[in-house]
């Protein structure tokens, strides 16, 4: 009989390193959903019963398909591990479909998983300390990170172990199982990068008379219906930031909608009793927690706070950061185009850590390989001084901690294996969620959409050109905002149209989004049929090229012609819309019946959806 | 049933005690998996017939020591009872000797060989738990030489409950006790399928160095599909059983006694214009990556 084989001489020494990774999974929750699998097949325990414990678990049901689910590991912080990653790779191929998908708020996900076999995944989650509970249903999803945190020149501190301390301190934690809606926190490293507005709870470090703390923005969030958060307060110190957490999650609890599916997040709390009395019933919750908090609470969330700050702390000396206060710089502007340099000027970025740097993996969509992910792996062991990378809301991986002259070498590895695309910080980029792919709520193929805008870009070297840094495109397969179409600077959210007899998928197009601090939603624009969406962004782009004033990049003059203060021919949106009007129109259906249907299908088009099980 | 007299037995069981009381117990025939450690007591003791199912230019390059070489095309292109009788005998492999079975996929080759050789009535064969690459890697003994051993003349005893075929299928289709399982990956699966059958694909079954896990961990998962020992399998792949093959061994292995394979497979399936299950909901292949 055949045993399970171990042997040295067929890994790699550097494979035994051991990682450091942290515990979020347990392996008795796998065995505990297999059971439950098992009284749901056997008609012992019923659909809706099993369905919320499924999504607790974080499984979602695939498309239209209920043998299969989705199953959504919580990357905590963004934070991930070389054999972390490498189980990824070997459950993708034994138990998914080879390949594993970085989410927009940096989770990775597996689909089409059968059932039956999601606790078998569970299993080899919890043996690399991963887990995917509380990752969906009405609780604390996966807390974001910004994945600068630490090496940001502008950041007052590292806010990862807040990051992680919060999502420890929450994780299976009672207050925090059967909330109204689901609840996001999203911390930033500095005023620039991260997502905190559209969070319910979005976090920038900030240093006051020498003590750390937070601006806390609180009821953002995207959706059908969107909302820029607000701020509680000018200053939180970071010894209220438990105590702050705790009370608005017992508000929320407490008075959230949970009547009305479409309108049970924060957000709407927030906005129906106005923020100034949401802000005021939350100080005085606050007061009340503040009173009657247990020091052994306490302890324990300083305790996760500490050991987080341990485990983050690298055998580089940080006393030597003298580099504050500088922008992320590429590392050269210079206007050679061999492969590399494309990939160091949009893929590199200078730590605050003087002769280190940070590499992105421009992903297609978040989609990475197995074998991608075995390279991935590698790389961190022999380039990436922490050992460690981060996923990226942009659904890219950052590696850190890269030596200047190992820089050469991880492209040369990267790029061997497809993952060498440059682009990253630019347009280039695109993100675009599961839509039809897998997503039960699609209406669109936001997913592959994303991918050929992708590959045109490349194609056509919009990486080299200077005007497209710090320009997005985002794309969401339905309103939902999982792929976080409004704060893109240009972005997409899918839906269906009738044109003449038939239905056409169609996407609503807006303009001047933006993330960090001062971030703002986008404007819809108008709406354009999936098929000629590519049409419709080349001709902005040539537009834009046109009427640009003086090293104006593009999200620059987007952002002017959202406000109406654009210059000559295209003045506001309106002027916009009639440039792009003609672009839009379709062939007769007879001509050419490619233009009435959506990327990767050859049937017509038709809108099906099933409940959804909010996928965001 | 045995005739013999008790007092008579005891006296044969006597002797055979009494006169070889040096000879070791005979090796137990294998059972579905052979490990390293087996195999090679089995070159040593020149108790074994291996046979490698690679190309012929890859068997000339190198092999594991005393292999014949039996390449899959050479079986699959006639793979009727006589004819898989007619290649054991070239091969020189007779009724009793275990045979051990190898290739450098990851093992889906050579289960369609070891199927083959069941279904005429071979029992006592095997496949290597690794892969040659793996045994290379691993320093253990190849060779080069071809090697060759005289002719046999082995019985021909086709062991259908281990074969299905289109006709058998449909019949299973609406039989709870029968669970048909498609062994070719998730997404082709999707695409489509035999209607009713259940998707293990053969990437489930493997370990990182070994062409099939652990039995425990294989009867975990075939326990977690609601599959038990009541149950009839019935395996099937893309086209000519390999897939499907490397199924059939890893239920065995896990346990299972009722297994049977669809050589023919899909592609059959499809040619003889039977009825296909497909998912066209989702775009499911636009997830790859690649
Ligand atoms: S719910 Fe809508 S936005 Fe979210 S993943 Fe599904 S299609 Fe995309």
């Amino acid at each position: 009989m055949a045993k399970s084989i171990e042997y040295d001489v067929l890994s790699s020494s550097k494979k035994k390193d051991q990682d450091t990774n942290e515990k979020w999974g347990l392996a008795e929750e796998s065995e505990y959903f297999a059971n439950k699998v098992k009284l749901y097949r056997q008609d012992k325990l019923n659909a809706d019963e099993f369905r919320r414990f499924r999504l607790q678990n974080g499984a979602y049901g695939s498309r239209l398909n209920s043998e299969f689910s989705m199953i959504r590991i919580k990357v905590p912080g963004g934070d991930i591990t070389p054999s972390q990653m490498e189980k990824i790779a070997s459950l993708s191929e034994s138990f998914s479909i080879g390949s594993a998908h970085v989410s927009t708020r940096q989770n990775i996900q597996l689909h089409w998983v059968q059932l039956e076999d999601v606790s078998e995944v569970f299993r080899g989650l919890a043996e690399v300390g991963l887990t995917s509970r509380e990752a969906c249903g009405n609780t604390i999803r996966n807390v974001m990170c910004s994945h600068f945190a630490g090496v940001c020149p502008n950041e007052p501190f590292d806010t990862t172990p807040h990051a992680k301390a919060i999502a420890r301190f929450f994780l299976r934690n009672p207050i925090c199982q059967n909330l109204p809606r689901k609840f996001k926190f999203n911390f930033s490293c500095c005023a620039e990068h991260g997502y905190v507005r559209i969070a319910d709870v979005g976090l920038v470090p900030t240093i006051k008379d020498g003590i750390r703390g937070f601006r806390i923005y609180l009821g953002g969030g995207l959706g059908a219906a969107s909302f820029i958060g607000h701020l509680l307060e000018e200053f939180t110190p970071e010894s209220r930031l438990l105590s702050t957490s705790i009370a608005t999650i017992r508000l929320y609890d407490r008075l959230g909608n949970r009547e009305n599916l479409a309108r049970n997040r924060m957000r709407y709390l927030v906005s129906e009793i106005g923020w100034e009395k949401f802000q005021e019933l939350l100080l005085k919750e606050r007061i009340l927690v503040e009173a009657t908090i247990s020091i052994p609470t306490k302890t324990t969330f300083d305790g996760f706070l500490r050991s987080s700050s341990k485990a983050g702390d690298l055998a580089i000396n940080q006393s030597t950061l003298n580099s504050r206060g500088k922008k992320l710089p590429v590392i050269n502007s210079g206007s050679s185009n061999s492969p590399y340099d494309r990939w160091l000027n949009t893929n590199v970025v200078a730590q605050k850590q003087p002769g280190l740097y940070s590499a992105y993996i421009t992903l297609g969509a978040g989609d990475i390989t197995a074998n991608q992910l075995r390279v991935l792996a590698e790389c961190l062991r022999e380039f990436s001084m922490e050992k460690k990378a981060r996923t990226t809301p942009q659904q890219n991986f950052l590696i850190r901690y890269i030596k200047a002259d190992q820089l050469p070498k991880i492209y040369n590895r990267l790029s061997g294996i497809g993952l060498g695309n440059p682009g990253a910080n630019t347009i280039v980029s695109t993100v675009g969620c599961s839509g039809t792919t897998s997503c039960n709520l699609a209406i669109t193929n936001s997913h592959r959409l994303a991918k050929e805008i992708q590959s045109k870009f490349l194609e056509l070297n919009i990486d080299t050109d200077h005007d497209f840094v710090d320009s997005t495109i985002k794309i969401s397969g339905c309103p939902n905002s999982c792929g976080q179409h409004e704060v893109a600077t240009i972005g997409f959210y899918g839906g269906a149209s009738r044109i003449g007899t038939s239905m056409v998928p169609i996407y609503t197009m807006l303009f001047a989004g933006s993330t960090g601090e001062s971030g703002e939603l986008g404007k819809a624009v108008m709406r354009v049929p999936s098929k000629k969406v590519i049409d419709v962004v080349m001709k902005i782009i040539e537009i834009y090229k046109k009427e640009k004033t003086n090293g104006e990049k593009l999200n620059e003059w987007i952002h002017k012609v959202s406000v109406g203060s654009g210059t000559n021919g295209v003045k506001n949106m309106e002027d916009m819309k009639k440039i792009l009007s003609p672009i839009i129109e379709l062939p007769p259906l007879t001509s050419a019946p490619e233009f009435y249907k959506d990327y990767g299908n050859d049937t017509n088009f038709v809108a099906k959806t099933a409940r959804g099980e909010c996928a965001a | 049933m045995c005739s013999l007299s008790k007092p008579l037995r005891q006296k044969i069981d006597r002797t055979k005690t009494i006169n070889k009381p040096a000879k070791k117990p005979s090796l137990p025939p294998l059972n579905n998996i052979c490990d390293i450690d087996t195999l090679r007591t089995l070159i040593k003791k020149n108790k074994v017939r291996i046979v490698d199912v690679r190309k012929k230019e890859d068997y000339l390059k190198g092999h594991i020591k005393t292999a014949v070489s039996l390449p899959l095309a050479e079986l699959l292109a006639n793979d009727d009872p006589e004819s898989i009788i007619a290649i054991l005998n070239k091969l020189g492999i007779s009724e009793n000797i275990p045979v051990v079975i190898y290739d450098d996929t990851f093992g889906a080759l050579a289960s369609r060989v070891a199927w083959s050789f069941k279904f005429v009535g071979h029992e006592n064969v095997a496949l290597l738990e690794v892969t040659y690459d793996t045994w290379r890697k691993l320093g253990l003994e190849i060779e080069r030489k071809s090697n060759k051993y005289p002719k046999t003349s082995h019985p021909l005893k086709v062991d259908y409950s281990i074969f299905a075929d289109a006709e058998y299928i449909e019949k299973a289709q609406n039989d709870k006790n029968k669970i048909i399982i498609d062994s070719r990956e998730r997404l082709n699966f999707l695409t489509e399928h035999i209607p009713n059958s259940k998707n293990i694909p053969y990437t489930m079954l493997r370990s990182e160095n070994s062409i099939l896990r652990s039995p425990l961990e294989l009867k975990r998962f075939i326990e977690n599909r609601g599959i038990d020992s009541n149950n009839e399998i019935i395996t099937y792949c893309g086209s000519v059983g390999t897939l499907s093959g490397l199924t059939f061994f890893a239920l065995k292995t896990a346990g299972l006694s009722n297994v049977k394979l669809y050589p023919k497979s899909f592609k059959e399936w499809k040619s003889l214009g039977k009825p296909k299950t497909e998912f066209k909901d989702a775009t499911y292949w636009d997830l790859s990556a690649e």
